[in-house]
Order: structure tokens, then sequence, then C-alpha cells
């Protein structure tokens, strides 16, 4: 068994993809019309275009925006990214005007930074030790 | 509990203003991480909310929303009242 998905839910599937994509750098893999408006939109690292997917998964299920505003509004990301350069992806995102609720800070042998993805998730990333 | 005193007994509690003096407006994950990474402090979340409501009870801290988010600063302000109370410059060999 592997793990090929994961997944992110997000307000605005277009919108999301969008940020995904030209803020962030991921690549649009798989673009699938499900109905209702929906689609099956995932994404993968342009570094490992065959590696796990980040499904944008629509968030109109009642119950996600109240579980998603107690994790945002204590400053709890959804999941966390890796980067080789957190200084220098932090100085890229900042100028690109995404808002940090955490700038990069060492936490014990991982450093992290915390993000708002605009879609209605806190993300984090972080730059493993060598 | 109401007094500044009982407020700084417990090292969570003085840890979690050290780490607001390093950088203030923090969110609840921002400081269980520092907590647990940086003191090694063995506490849930749940706790660590508790001590940051005693620390806002007693007005060392104060905590703001800004938009989704909430963030928690510090506020030194009601520890003059024990420098009022024995002023620093009073001690031995020290008149005035």
């Amino acid at each position: 068994m592997k793990i090929v998905v994961t997944s992110v839910f997000v307000d605005d599937q277009e919108k999301a993809v969008q940020f995904y994509t030209t803020v962030l750098g991921f690549t649009k893999k798989h673009d699938v019309p499900l109905g209702q408006n929906m689609r099956w939109l995932t994404v993968v690292s342009p570094a490992d275009p065959n590696g796990v997917e980040l499904l944008l998964e629509p968030a109109n299920h009642p119950a996600v925006a109240p579980f998603r505003d107690a994790l945002i509004g204590d400053g709890i990301p959804w999941t966390s990214f890796g980067v080789d350069d957190i200084h220098a992806e932090h100085a890229r995102l900042s100028g690109l005007g995404v808002r940090f609720t955490q700038p990069p800070t060492q936490m014990g042998p991982v450093m992290t930074a915390v993000f708002d993805d605009t879609c209605g998730n806190l993300i984090q990333i972080a730059t493993q030790p060598m | 509990m109401s007094d500044i005193f009982e407020a700084l007994t417990a090292p969570a509690r003085r840890a979690i203003l050290d780490e607001l003096q390093e950088r203030d407006g923090q969110t609840l994950f921002e400081l269980c991480a520092r907590l647990t990474m940086k003191h090694g402090l063995d506490l849930t979340r749940q706790a660590i909310s508790q001590h940051l409501g005693v620390l806002e009870e007693v007005g060392l801290i104060t905590t703001e929303r800004q938009g989704r988010y909430k963030f928690h600063y510090i506020d030194a302000t009601p520890l003059r009242s024990i420098v009022d109370r024995w002023p620093t410059a009073r001690s031995r060999g020290t008149k005035k």
C-alpha cells in the first residue's frame, strides 16, 4: 500500500489551484470534472511529478467550516510541506503577499513557518536538518 | 487566582513569557511548539491554554484576534507593582 493522494479542503477550487500553482509553485496533475461544479483536482511538486498528489478538495460539507475555524483560531496548520531553504521561501512568499502567522522559527531539529493559503487553511513549511 | 505572584509560580508560565519576550504576538500553536521543542515541557494544548488564561487574568498577556487567528502578546506592565512595592534601588550600601 502506498500513499498516493493526500488532501486539503479548499473554499474555492479555482482560487485554490491558482494559489497552489502560481504562488506556491506546484503543478497541476489531474483535473477531472465530477459534476455539481466539483473537480478531482490535484497538484504535485515539480521536483517530484510522480510523487504524492495533493487533492484540492471542496470544503462544502457543513462540518468542515467549524472544524477549520477552530484549527485556524489556534494557529494550527492543516499539513506541512518540505522546503530546502525556509528563509528564502518565507521571503519569496511574503513578497507575493502571503500572510505568515509564524515566521521561520527553530523548533528543536527542524525550522518551521506557518502561512495562510487563502483557501481556508494554515500550512506549515519545514526544513529538515541535513 | 488573581495576583501576579501566583501567576509567576509555574515554570510553564514563565517560559510562556520568555517566549513572548523573544517574539511577541504568537498563536497557541506556536507557543505549544516552542514550549515542547525548546523547553522540553510535556504539556497538552489544553494545559497551555489554561496557563495562558491565568496570565491573561492578571494582565501579563493580552490576546488579539486578527482576522481568523488569535495572537498572544506579553504585557509586563503589572510587574511594575513589584518594583513599586520593593524599589530595586534599595539595597545595602545603595542609600537613596
